[in-house]
């Protein structure tokens, strides 16, 4: 019978997130991440040797525009980033924690570098599990945060982000000095992923610690651009485009929470049926839909979701 | 698979003779791949050369047609294996599956259920697409009863799904106008099923657990003169389903291999909702023409439907309103005007937002080429200069007493220039469309 296989020759890189004793860190484990020398879930013409894994996102400042139906599973958690982070690792086994540094943004409380980089510690701390850090966006104010960061966790081998085409120097040099993996990110431009990926290495970053945040967007808010960027870019990376073939990470919590349809409440929409399923199953689905696309690390907010998200990641590894 | 120039070139007589009216049978050959002549002008082609092209027009995935009138279901022929590539131009159907040893009353209060799965999103309807009908309880006057319900509640287009030729002759008939689904020609009993298939003129699922196995049930029924498939490769994992269509559609489109050049049709395997939904939509996403579901709550299904929406939308060409002033609400000419851009996503969210502040207000929406606000801008197509263009163009002056105009806060920036260039007074609204109640309740306090 006659078949149509592809003989990929490129391959995703393989990042490691997290150092234990034996890596001079402090984590009680490691999470691998990449890999794959085939289209997603293609079994048969590749090797898929890492599934995707779900960090748990935690913010530096008590949400202000989470539903009721987000808050609910964590309770005044919320008021600690650090309880918050515990209870993620030792009630919803979140095997990463994903701490966004919002709160240093000068338009949500301007917190200092130096708060933050308590924070880092004392979330270092609290949980053994590995980190990603990620800045508020405010590229002169994550210079110096990030930088914080990345000194205080240092030898920890986080995943901290995110560098942009504009903006990647500082990040660069503080990831390489302290060890850690760095995140690329690009405005849902292929050449731009790429661009950036280039100028990072050109500043002596080895390639298998850097990941691309492709910058998705909820399902029905543009989830469709990020999805064809990620296509073309896992194609491009399993044909030998090695400034591409990295692994994704998606922000699919922060993103798919910001729909109507995801926190709307149900005397608004009647028609969309029960407010709790379809909250935690738009954050499902927005994941599904990256995944799909070769996503490889997902951070996610609704502990029902990452649930229901990681059954449907151990049917797709499912071979 | 449309040839090239060359390769018909290759099937011509090759001599040159003019007959034609081109010079050269080249010259001929680039006007055929151009589609601008047709085959008849050259009297010397061969029977063989005939056959070839007319194989080589016929798309390599061929178009299913599944009911009848505005409801009817229409999927294949499509062309690329990644919507980047081009685009998706079938948009997978959605149904939902019965059975006939529900009560009536149950079957009708489920085709309720289904009706009202029909939303609207970004200016576009998105709705359930077909009736699935099973005949567990594998008796034909049950199944019949079942059916006729189904075709009294419904306009939906049906499947009929019974492996038995007897039972599946008699749903056919009281079902034959409304051009149904046949489910399912096995290895089994396929003669009899494109028996029904031709006799009815009802598309036919081809049904088998391999690859291997579905290209031989294909080849026997197109052997029996059955030529409307849709293929299915029974109950099985996720990633062994996306193996399955991956190379269907592969084969299809790269090899023109005929036997896998039809829509495919998946069941979803998971009961429970949420991996139900997760299920159905990896397949929504890769490849499948139908999807049938289990479950058929309306927060179950919208993920699906939106997903469908977004995966096939034309990438070269995101949907886009017309660029012009909507009213919203009861509009006077004190009402605040907002500009935004003419991506459809960006307009809608707009309007939503603007129509539950029930603040009355004018939304312009500027031509930006589909482009939403901050893109819009970066590429030039949202500034200063074409946001005076357009409130001169579609005359907003006219329509109001006051000369304010709110724009979008990504691109505040623009307000001096704005100001300068087109003489309003410039406010700046928030960033996200889910600050505008609360900034239009503001406005004027
Ligand atoms: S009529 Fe036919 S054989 Fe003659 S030149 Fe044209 S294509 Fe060639």
């Amino acid at each position: 019978m006659e078949t149509s296989k592809q003989n990929w020759t490129g391959k995703i890189s393989v990042a490691t997130i997290g150092a234990t004793d034996k890596e001079g860190g402090t984590r009680s484990s490691q999470v691998t991440v990449g890999g794959e020398t085939t289209l997603p879930y293609l079994f048969k013409e590749g090797d898929i040797p890492n599934a995707p894994v779900i960090a748990m996102e935690v913010l530096d400042i008590e949400p202000t525009d989470w539903p009721d139906a987000l808050k609910k599973p964590f309770g005044d958690s919320l008021k600690d980033p650090v309880k918050w982070a515990v209870k993620c690792v030792e009630e919803y086994k979140a095997p990463l924690i994903s701490v966004k540094l919002i709160g240093t943004h000068p338009d949500f409380g301007n917190k200092s570098a130096a708060d933050s980089g308590k924070l880092i510690k004392d979330i270092l701390q609290a949980v053994k599990v590995p980190l990603i850090i990620l800045g508020s966006g405010d590229d002169e104010k994550d210079n110096v945060v990030l930088a914080k960061a990345s000194e205080v966790s240092k030898g920890e081998r986080c995943l901290i982000g995110d560098a942009t085409e504009k903006n990647y120097k500082t990040l660069t040099a503080s990831c390489l000095a302290d060890g850690h993996n760095i995140i690329g990110e690009s405005p849902i431009d292929i050449n731009i992923a790429k661009q950036v990926n280039i100028l990072i290495s050109e500043m002596g970053f080895p390639l298998d610690r850097i990941v691309i945040n492709p910058t998705i967007g909820a399902l029905g808010y543009g989830m469709e651009y990020a999805y064809s960027i990620m296509e073309r870019a896992r194609n491009a990376a399993l044909i030998g485009d090695k400034m591409l073939a990295m692994p994704f990470i998606c922000l699919v919590g922060q993103e798919a929470w910001r729909a109507k349809e995801a926190k709307a409440p149900s005397s608004e929409h009647p028609e969309w049926g029960d407010e709790y399923s379809r909250g935690v199953l738009w954050e499902i689905e927005t994941a599904v839909s990256v995944l799909v696309a070769g996503a490889d690390i997902l951070v996610m907010r609704h502990p029902k979701a990452i649930e229901e998200a990681k059954k449907y990641i151990d049917n797709l590894m499912r071979r | 698979m449309a040839l090239s120039g060359l390769e018909i070139y290759k099937l011509l007589p090759k001599t040159n003779c003019k007959k034609c009216g081109f010079p050269t049978c080249l010259a001929f050959a680039m006007q055929l791949a151009a589609k601008k002549v047709s085959l008849d002008k050259c009297p010397d082609v061969t029977e063989d050369a005939k056959r070839a092209l007319e194989s080589a027009a016929q798309p390599p995935i061929k178009l299913i047609t599944i009911g009848k009138g505005d409801e009817k279901l229409e999927i294949g022929n499509e062309t690329v294996l990644f919507r980047h590539e081009e685009k998706f131009y079938h948009p997978t159907g959605i149904g939902f599956l019965l059975e006939d040893t529900s009560s009536e009353q149950d079957l009708r209060k489920a085709l309720e259920e289904i009706k009202k799965l029909d939303f609207e999103r970004v200016g576009q309807r998105i709705k359930a697409n077909i009736i699935a009908l099973s005949c567990k309880s594998k008796d034909a006057s049950k199944f019949e009863a079942a059916l006729k319900v189904i075709l009294q509640g419904t306009n939906l287009p049906v499947a009929l799904m019974s492996d038995e030729p007897p039972i599946m002759e008699k749903a056919l008939e009281i079902s034959k106008d409304k051009n149904p689904l046949i489910y399912r020609a096995t290895s089994a009993n396929f003669k009899e099923m494109a028996k029904l298939s031709k006799a009815f003129k009802a598309p036919l699922v081809a049904s088998a657990p391999t690859l291997e196995e579905l290209e031989g049930l294909v080849k026997n029924l197109n052997a029996e003169g059955v030529q409307d498939i849709v293929l299915d490769t029974g109950e099985k994992g996720i990633a062994e389903k996306l193996w399955d269509f991956t190379q269907i559609r592969r084969l299809a489109l790269k090899k023109a291999f005929r036997p896998f050049g039809y829509p495919v049709i998946a069941f979803t395997k998971s009961e429970e909702p949420f991996q139900e939904t997760a299920e159905a939509s990896t397949y929504v996403a890769k490849y499948a023409g139908i999807v049938v579901l289990k479950n058929r709550n309306p927060w179950s299904t919208l993920p699906i439907l939106t997903l469908r929406q977004n995966i096939y939308t034309d990438p070269q060409k995101p949907l886009q309103v017309e660029a012009k002033i909507y009213e919203i609400g009861k509009v006077s000419d004190k009402s605040p005007v907002l500009v935004t851009t003419n991506f459809s996503l960006t307009y809608y969210t707009v309007e939503a937002e603007v129509e539950s502040s029930k603040v009355p207000s004018y939304i312009v929406s500027c031509d930006s080429e589909g482009m939403s606000v901050l893109t819009a801008w970066a590429a030039e197509k949202f500034t200063a200069e074409t946001i005076t263009k357009t409130l001169k163009r579609l005359g907003v002056k006219d329509k109001v007493s006051h000369k304010e105009v709110v724009i979008p806060g990504y691109v505040a920036v623009l307000s001096g220039k704005l100001e300068e260039e087109s003489g309003w007074k410039v406010t700046v609204g928030p960033r996200e469309a889910s600050g505008i109640p609360s900034f239009l309740k503001n406005l004027g306090k």
